[in-house]
């Protein structure tokens, strides 16, 4: 057993939340990138693709996301027969998990747009890319920026569980120093504290904005 | 790539995967009704008039629902016991998810209590119900219809995070899959059907909740 003052506790686990805000980053950047493909394919006026982008969603939406990492640790790495260093498969997984969900939301948001706005795009002469990126997008955009502030949060905390397979973050040093100290109440208590702070300032964002989106109607 | 798939792994221990998927379907039941109830609860509190009780469940609900649950989990399993309160890993799990749902439903729930417009409390109250009948008749079951999606939602999400109660070696699906990967090494193929049972299981509870959505709530077109 080794002692920790309660600074060098809180101090250990404030220097390992920047690769929890790193994971973040990367899995909603990489997230909404491929996500934005998977929603352009999940409305697009084409069955095959609209069916492949369907199944892709399906997949990740309904499997735990602690599967989806150690298929993408143990499995990848097996079937591929590279190592997968903990850094790169959190990676890879938080970002196909949060592309499936975001192409989700927008998917939505597009959807909401009246009928009467495609129509009126065609009426204009536009084809289907004009239309999309003239008329509907930006309309669509405008409506999903609430709900995709929220998943941010989800994403943060979905990073939790990269500690599972190795990837030192919050979670896993907060693991790590109660092992040590034996003072898991304490340190626990400190590492949920310090997720609230990333989280909770995000959660009231996404509900400011969705008030005020649905005050301009 | 010099790896060959083995399903046969997953043919011989069959018995152990039914087992997993009957011991989750088992444990999210059971948080789940438990969460249900700290839901009603909480959003009891949140619609009420006491500022404190107010405070306590807007409190529970952003706590719980601004930190993950694998930490929740821990501050359970792992924290409890140094104040004196000793929990298996399945009393565990049950709590820690019980308190998880209970916070979204609390939420979801209060959604729906406010949607209910105050002139058809009102309308209640002119029929002579008394306090219980109103809340009972007029707020929660027509309530219940309008959160009913969402409660659904949030039930395959609880049913996701199961999986999770594996790290503290509570029993259930994803368990038996670390398991049996310990012994074959058979990683992908065993990760791979467990996923896949997932979303069976998840493709039963939504198909289930569908004809119950049907056979109960189709009253709730009418009254909007």
């Amino acid at each position: 057993m080794q002692s920790f003052t309660l600074t060098q506790i809180l101090m250990n686990l404030l220097w390992a939340t920047r690769w929890t805000v790193a994971l973040s980053a990367i899995a909603f950047i990489g997230g909404g990138l491929v996500g934005f493909l998977v929603m352009l394919m999940r409305i697009s006026p084409r069955k095959i693709f609209r069916y492949l982008s369907g199944i892709y969603v399906e997949f990740f939406q309904g499997t735990p996301l602690l599967m989806q990492l150690f298929l993408t640790f143990f499995g990848l790495s097996v079937l591929l027969g590279i190592n997968l260093s903990p850094w790169v498969a959190a990676a890879i997984a938080l970002t196909t998990y949060s592309s499936a969900f975001l192409a989700e939301i927008w998917r939505g948001s597009v959807a909401a747009i009246p009928q009467g706005q495609w129509e009126a795009a065609n009426a204009l002469g536009f084809n289907y890319v004009r239309q999309l990126q003239r008329i509907i997008l930006p309309q669509a955009v405008k409506m999903s920026v609430p709900p995709t502030v929220g998943f941010a949060v989800q994403v943060i905390k979905g990073t939790s569980l990269a500690s599972v397979i190795g990837f030192v973050e919050l979670a896993r040093t907060a693991t790590s120093i109660s092992n040590v100290t034996f003072q898991p109440f304490l340190v626990f208590s400190f590492a949920a504290l310090i997720y609230f702070c990333l989280c909770f300032p995000l959660s009231l964002l996404s509900k400011r904005l969705e008030q005020r989106f649905a005050l301009q109607g | 790539m010099n790896y060959t798939l083995q399903f046969s792994v997953i043919w011989n221990n069959f018995g152990f995967f039914i087992q997993g998927v009957l011991l989750t379907l088992q444990l999210a039941f059971v948080s789940i009704a438990i969460g249900l109830v700290l839901g009603i609860l909480g959003a009891l509190g949140r619609t009420s008039v006491h500022r404190i009780l107010n405070a306590i469940a807007v409190a529970y609900v952003e706590f719980i629902r601004n930190t993950p649950f694998l930490i929740q989990l821990f501050f359970f399993f792992f924290g409890l016991p140094s104040i004196g309160v000793r929990l298996n890993s399945w009393q565990a799990a049950v709590l820690a998810l019980a308190i998880n749902f209970g916070a979204y439903a609390t939420e979801i729930i209060r959604a729906g209590i406010e949607g209910i417009r105050k002139g058809q409390i009102e309308a209640g109250m002119a029929l002579g119900l008394n306090k219980l009948q109103i809340f009972r008749r007029v707020v929660l079951i027509p309530a219940l219809g309008n959160i009913y999606p969402s409660l659904v939602g949030q039930t395959v999400i609880a049913i996701l995070f199961t999986s999770v109660v594996s790290q503290i070696s509570a029993e259930e699906l994803t368990f038996v899959g670390t398991y049996l990967e310990s012994r074959t090494f058979r990683s992908f193929e065993i990760y791979l059907t467990i996923s896949l049972l997932y979303l069976v299981m998840i493709w039963i509870v939504k198909a289930i909740a569908f004809l119950i959505q049907k056979k109960y709530f189709r009253f709730m077109q009418f009254i909007r």
